[in-house]
């Protein structure tokens, strides 16, 4: 066990020691999740929305005056009838239009529910998803404020329909996407490199004629890069939360124990590459090419699964992406618990495992 | 100690013939040197030995156990020291040193009484990165390494290619400390030079070894007679002893051409000055002399 | 005799490290002088600032008429260069590299296919044209990467350690090839760790810590030490080394 801890030590001193790699390591996630967000709020920025209220009470006058105050949007127009809403989507008048629900105050106050409807113009579905999740975020907050107020829980239902793109299902697609797309690249790439370069250097040569233990220097490569890559979930996390204003509505423990776990899962995949390659340069290429496609078609964040052809459905099942991301969205933004999403959890599990032990399996013990 | 038999290896599925039929026997405690150019085959058969290699042909034991069925058994007696340095070049050398103490389950202080004829030379430096170190420090580092958890059997691949004559000095005196406490070592070294320090010696080029002895051995049983020839002009020397009837071989030895002989060719001295007389060279100085390890290196190439 | 490299006072730091501390001297035209030290000596260093690879730090250098610090690329044009580590490229074949390296220095085509033919001659090569430099022995490849070196008939050719692990045979083979470039009337400058090699210069010199130590023929070298060979002056006078004493 003194040889492993010593195996572990020194991975640590590697990681710590160049400088560099971990300013770029940690750094990158951050500067691309940045470059995202600045390039989301500045294309929301302004909005034209309309408004149809046959209501016309304090409630619906308050949130309109809400709405028109964010900085995100202006209300340029009040309509009379839902058809209205075609035609200025059409003449590309406005984004969106919030559509209060007949009675609005009088039904909130009877029945402690009303409803508003965003219809978004999802043409461009990302600024679609992202002007109707603003929209309901202001109507969220008046609620919130609502419910300080009184002991009685006031509700206000936000339904979202996005014309043109009807069948489009959440509005929080994009974000989860980039944090799965970033987990995978940069942990993977990590351990792709990690062994191969020893090969590369020569050091392996003197390892080798050790008795040291295959599993030993597969793991000890593992766990500094495990929490670098924590540490990129917890910089992720708190990125998505207060910058990209994403929700963390499940349990935070459970969200960041399945990170844990796709960052394990992305590592193994980076050793079993890194005991298979010669060269770092061709350790990379794989991990960089051959990973990105596949992570970006088969996670189901930009293209939707179920439209696929029955053969490229299939694929996507060895697809590690398309789990986590679906773990995501769950624990995420709709706040499910363990008990909805152990399937996928348990195929990640395995994944992991089976990696891991195909890594020390093809670990040489000789040179070429 | 060390046993090779009928050892063959080939790479590129058979292009190239990095050992052919190699047969060697290592005594315990010997000092013994495996000598030959680049491209010999020293590395393949110092690979073999450390079980980074298995052979197409033959068998090679270390202490009794086999090279490719025991390989575990090898890897913990043996301390092996490649061409390349193979350090972390990132660690300090006590972390280096410490990491190759742990890897084998024992510690730096344990085995301070081994490696400290060495050791204590870089000791001074100890937290300095080994990717800073000069030359001579690395194989001090390298040495000590090789040396922390106690080996009966020292591999060292050329250690000494690309050093300085002083430093190749110093390193062979320390090899020869480290035998008297009773380790086995093998060296191997492209300078023939460096022959006269082994207890035995295998010369191998295109991966044959061509002969198997002692220094000594090898050089009284050099069979030409040998003249270590000089004349003002080393050049034009040479150049006109190769078209001299009855010398096989002549070559800039230094300040001499080293002129061997064939015994019944009836050439000799006397005769060999007044072809140079002829040539018009001064200051003509011929001696016959006992050949060297170097040319019983070229004789056997031949 | 006509001197083709002049140093004067040349001096190079690396921080607060003086790898070449001031050294002067002068090399004649068609000599073979011997550049030897130990490692860290200051050799390399030295080496790199004649052929216009690296600026000195103070003093002054010319070199085939050429000054280091100002016309390097004039120098670089004048000159060949053959070191152990940068010859030739293994995946182009024999015959491809002399190309390459005759293009590069300028040659015509004709006057290139023509000089090929002769460097293969000499080398008993016609047979390897076609064979990637890769696949031939350490030996063979030196004696290519020296006459690819002299290919453009430069007066001057730095030599890097161009003998280091090959056999005895094939390493006199190349100072034979040596001593016929100097017979045409070519400069050589060269560096080696064989001391034997030593006795086969014109001249040598010695570094010891950035500075000439000593400089003189073989034989008046081993006089002045008292000594029976090379080998042994340069023990003598690297054991007078300061930085050795960290070692």
């Amino acid at each position: 066990m003194n040889t492993f801890l010593a195996f572990v030590i020194k991975e640590f001193r590697h990681v710590l020691r160049d400088r560099r790699s971990l300013i770029v390591v940690i750094g990158m996630p951050i500067i691309m999740l940045l470059l995202y967000g600045f390039a989301l709020s500045n294309e929301v920025k302004n909005s034209r929305i309309a408004i149809l209220d046959t209501s016309r009470d304090d409630v619906t006058r308050t949130l309109t005056e809400r709405l028109d105050a964010s900085r995100y949007f202006t209300v340029v127009q009040h309509i009379d009838r839902p058809e209205e809403a075609d035609a200025l989507f059409r003449q590309g008048k406005v984004r969106a239009v919030v559509v209060f629900q007949p009675m609005f105050q009088q039904t909130l106050l009877h029945t402690n529910a009303a409803s508003v409807q965003i219809l978004a113009d999802a043409s461009d579905t990302n600024t679609g998803n992202t002007v109707a999740f603003y929209i309901s975020n202001v109507l969220r907050a008046y609620q919130n404020e609502l419910l300080d107020q009184q002991k009685l829980p006031y509700h206000i239902n936000v339904e979202t329909q996005m014309a043109y793109n009807p069948q489009l299902k959440s509005a929080f697609n994009f974000v989860p996407g980039v944090m799965v797309l970033i987990l995978i690249l940069l942990c993977s790439m990590l351990t792709a490199v990690a062994i191969v370069k020893e090969k590369e250097m020569g050091t392996m040569e003197l390892i080798l004629v050790s008795p040291v233990r295959p599993w030993m220097m597969i793991v000890a490569k593992a766990l500094p890069f495990l929490v670098v890559g924590l540490l990129n979930v917890a910089v992720i996390l708190i990125m998505a939360y207060t910058i990209l204003g994403l929700p963390l509505r499940g349990s935070l423990l459970l969200l960041i124990a399945e990170c844990g776990l796709f960052v394990l899962l992305a590592l193994s995949l980076g050793l079993f590459i890194s005991t298979r390659t010669n060269s770092q340069q061709v350790a990379l290429f794989i991990s960089l090419v051959g990973l990105m496609l596949p992570s970006l078609v088969f996670s189901g964040f930009m293209f939707p699964l179920e439209n696929m052809p029955k053969p490229l459905q299939v694929v996507s099942n060895i697809v590690p992406t398309k789990y986590f991301f679906s773990i995501l969205k769950s624990v995420m933004i709709k706040g499910l618990g363990f008990s909805y999403v152990w399937k996928e959890t348990l195929i990640m599990a395995t994944m992991t495992l089976v990696l891991m032990l195909l890594a020390i399996r093809s670990f040489k013990i000789r040179l070429q | 100690m060390i046993t090779v038999q009928n050892i063959s290896k080939t790479y590129n599925k058979g292009a190239v013939k990095a050992l052919d039929n190699i047969n060697l026997e290592i005594q315990r405690g010997e000092l013994f040197g495996l000598i030959g150019p680049d491209g010999a085959g020293k590395t393949t058969l110092f690979r073999i030995l450390a079980t980074l290699l298995v052979p197409d042909q033959g068998t090679a034991t270390v202490n009794g156990a086999d090279v490719v069925r025991d390989y575990k058994a090898i890897r913990r007696t043996i301390g092996y020291m490649p061409g390349r340095f193979s350090l972390y070049p990132d660690l300090t050398i006590l972390e280096n040193l410490e990491f190759y103490a742990a890897v084998f389950g024992t510690t730096i202080a344990e085995n301070y009484a081994q490696i400290k004829p060495i050791y204590s030379q870089i000791e001074p430096f100890k937290h300095r990165r080994a990717g800073q170190l000069s030359g001579g420090m690395k194989q001090k580092l390298a040495l000590s390494c090789a040396l922390v958890h106690q080996p009966d059997v020292l591999l060292l691949d050329e250690p000494t290619t690309g050093v300085d004559p002083v430093s190749r000095q110093e390193f062979w005196d320390m090899l020869q400390l480290l035998q008297k406490t009773g380790l086995t070592i093998v060296v191997s070294t492209p300078y023939m030079d460096e022959a006269d320090r082994c207890d035995r010696i295998g010369l191998i080029q295109k991966g044959k070894m061509m002969s198997v002895n002692t220094p000594q051995g090898i050089t009284s049983g050099y069979q030409p007679d040998l003249y270590a020839v000089r004349s003002s002009n080393m050049y034009q020397l040479i150049t006109d002893l190769r078209q001299l009837d009855g010398i096989s071989t002549c070559y800039a030895f230094g300040e001499d051409a080293h002129v061997s002989v064939a015994s019944n060719s009836g050439l000799n001295a006397p005769a060999m000055e007044a072809f140079l007389k002829q040539k018009a060279h001064n200051n003509i100085q011929i001696t016959p002399i006992a050949a060297s390890i170097e040319d019983c290196f070229i004789e056997l190439m031949r | 005799m006509k001197k083709i490299i002049e140093t004067q006072g040349l001096t190079r730091t690396f921080g607060a490290f003086t790898a070449v501390d001031a050294i002067s001297f002068d090399v004649y035209e068609g000599e073979i002088f011997g550049f030897l030290g130990a490692n860290g000596a200051g050799k390399t260093t030295a080496m790199k600032m004649l052929s216009g690879l690296l600026a000195p730090s103070g003093g002054s250098a010319t070199v085939v008429g050429f000054d280091v610090k100002t016309q390097s690329e004039d120098i670089k044009k004048q000159i060949g260069y053959m070191s152990q580590r940068f010859s030739l490229y293994e995946d182009l074949t024999v015959l491809e590299n002399i190309h390459l390296f005759g293009s590069i220095y300028g040659l015509k085509k004709a006057e290139l296919a023509q000089k090929a033919e002769v460097l293969l001659e000499q080398l008993e090569f016609t047979d390897q044209r076609n064979t990637l430099v890769g696949d031939l022995p350490l030996g063979w490849k030196q004696k290519l990467s020296f006459s690819v070196a002299m290919l453009h008939e430069p007066r001057l050719v730095f030599l890097d350690e161009p003998t280091g692990g090959v056999d005895p045979i094939t390493r006199r083979q190349f100072w034979e090839m040596i001593y016929a470039a100097a017979h045409k009337g070519a400069t050589v400058f060269v560096t080696t760790h064989y001391m034997d090699e030593a006795e086969y210069c014109d001249r040598v010199s010695i570094m010891v810590d950035g500075k000439i130590a000593a400089l003189d023929t073989p034989h008046n070298l081993k006089r002045q030490f008292n000594a029976p060979d090379m080998n042994d002056v340069f023990l003598q006078l690297a054991a007078t080394s300061v930085a050795r004493a960290g070692f």
